[in-house]
């Protein structure tokens, strides 16, 4: 074996012993320490895998924006624990939950080990896709998400959008309208209000780059998005902005903005191009790029509403 | 000159790899969160830099080089204040 693949022997054993620790951990804080440490290491088998785009999703996603949703979760949750009667869950619910985990990981298992032989794939049409006309773009990946798999990338951003539906209902009634609680309940502390003053300007600039870059070289609207997304989060978190309220007219228009052009993109493609979701080869990149603009602001407003969750009861402005 | 360079770059990036190792002994042998902290703020600034330095004479272009640097001050800038975080955090917690 070559050093390089004794290597990644090691990161695969790694990657399981962390996520063995992160579902036996008894405390809620390490298991999502575990679990974001799991997410990175994850990024670096999708980099050993030269799929740098989806390495870029991983850490962004898996190892931040999942992080932080976490903690919070687990936050809300151990402050519920105190008004709550803790109930065990029964043996032999316990066993039937286990029993239902063990089945579908053998499914899983299944699926994967009888898999024909060369697997179907779909990546050589979508590779003649990507270079073909109409695509217009240096990075496949790109390529085939705007233009072989528009629909699909359409309908992610729109799950997101069903998410942030969802975190919003689980408000009273009488919060709603209102704005989501603050990251934190504590007044803003100086390193925390320098360290966000220093990285957001930073981070916005990258999260730009990545988008803009994501036409020709690895990074895309979602690895962008993401990232402007983390930046509002820690502008949040130091209290510099303050979560708006759920019903503000720029965070509805920010929400709606990436679907909604891509669905007007697509529609116009069925009177100019002749079909649904096809793009005119000339106009190809200026199109796709504004279209990828809409959901970048799409997903960097989505995120960080999906993390501050529901409107909270202060009703104040 | 080549070979002066390699010899930079490995003296950069062994030196480098050294600061890694002694922090990560020091997470792991240091008694309480505070010391781990200071085991870890010198993997991360001085290895992490002596590494950046050492790819420095690799590096493409010009452009890379900067974005070799621009990466260690960043790390350097959110490990110092993740740093302050936590110790505030355990100081809190003590009291």
């Amino acid at each position: 074996m070559t050093l390089l693949s004794i290597l990644d022997v090691e990161l695969a054993l790694l990657i399981v012993g962390v996520a063995i620790w992160t579902i036996a951990a008894r405390d809620l804080f390490g298991a999502v320490v575990g679990y974001v440490a799991y997410g990175l290491l994850l990024a670096f088998v999708w980099i050993r895998l030269y799929a740098p785009d989806v390495a870029l999703t991983e850490a962004a996603v898996g190892g931040g924006v999942t992080g932080v949703l976490l903690i919070t979760a687990g936050k809300r949750l151990g402050a519920l624990k105190n008004a709550v009667p803790d109930a065990q869950p029964r043996l032999a619910f316990k066993l039937l939950t286990a029993a239902l985990a063990a089945l579908v990981a053998c499914a899983i298992g299944a699926a994967v080990l009888m898999l024909p032989d060369p697997p179907p794939s779909l990546a050589p049409d979508a590779a003649a896709a990507a270079n073909g006309a109409g695509a217009g773009l240096g990075n496949p990946i790109t390529a085939v998400l705007m233009s072989y798999r528009s629909f699909d990338t359409m309908l992610e951003k729109v799950v997101l959008i069903l998410a942030v539906i969802g975190v919003w209902s689980v408000g009273t009634d009488k919060a709603w309208g209102g704005a989501p609680a603050p990251f934190r309940k504590a007044k803003s502390y100086p390193p925390m209000v320098f360290f966000a003053q220093f990285l957001a300007p930073v981070g916005v600039l990258i999260g730009i780059h990545l988008f803009w870059a994501g036409a020709n070289a690895p990074g895309g609207a979602f690895q962008g998005g993401a990232l402007l997304a983390a930046m509002w989060m820690v502008t949040m978190m130091a209290r510099l902005v303050e979560p708006p309220p759920v019903d503000a007219q720029w965070l509805r228009l920010s929400l709606v903005a990436g679907p909604a052009v891509f669905l007007i993109a697509g529609l116009a493609g069925e009177i100019v191009a002749g079909s649904f979701f096809a793009y005119p080869p000339s106009l190809a990149k200026p199109i796709i790029l504004l279209i990828e603009a809409f959901m970048v602001l799409s997903i960097a407003a989505a995120l960080p509403m999906l993390v501050a969750g529901p409107p909270s009861e202060r009703t104040d402005p | 000159m080549t070979t002066l360079l390699d010899l930079f770059t490995l003296v950069a990036v062994s030196a480098g790899t050294f600061f890694f190792f002694a922090g990560t002994v020091g997470l792991l042998r240091f008694p309480d969160s505070l010391t781990r902290l200071h085991a870890l703020s010198k993997a991360d600034n001085l290895g992490l830099g002596l590494v950046a330095l050492g790819l420095i004479p690799h590096a493409e272009n010009l452009l890379s080089a900067l974005k070799l640097i621009v990466i260690w001050v960043l790390v350097l800038l959110s490990s110092a204040s993740t740093s302050q975080l936590i110790g505030r955090a355990l100081r809190r917690g003590r009291k």
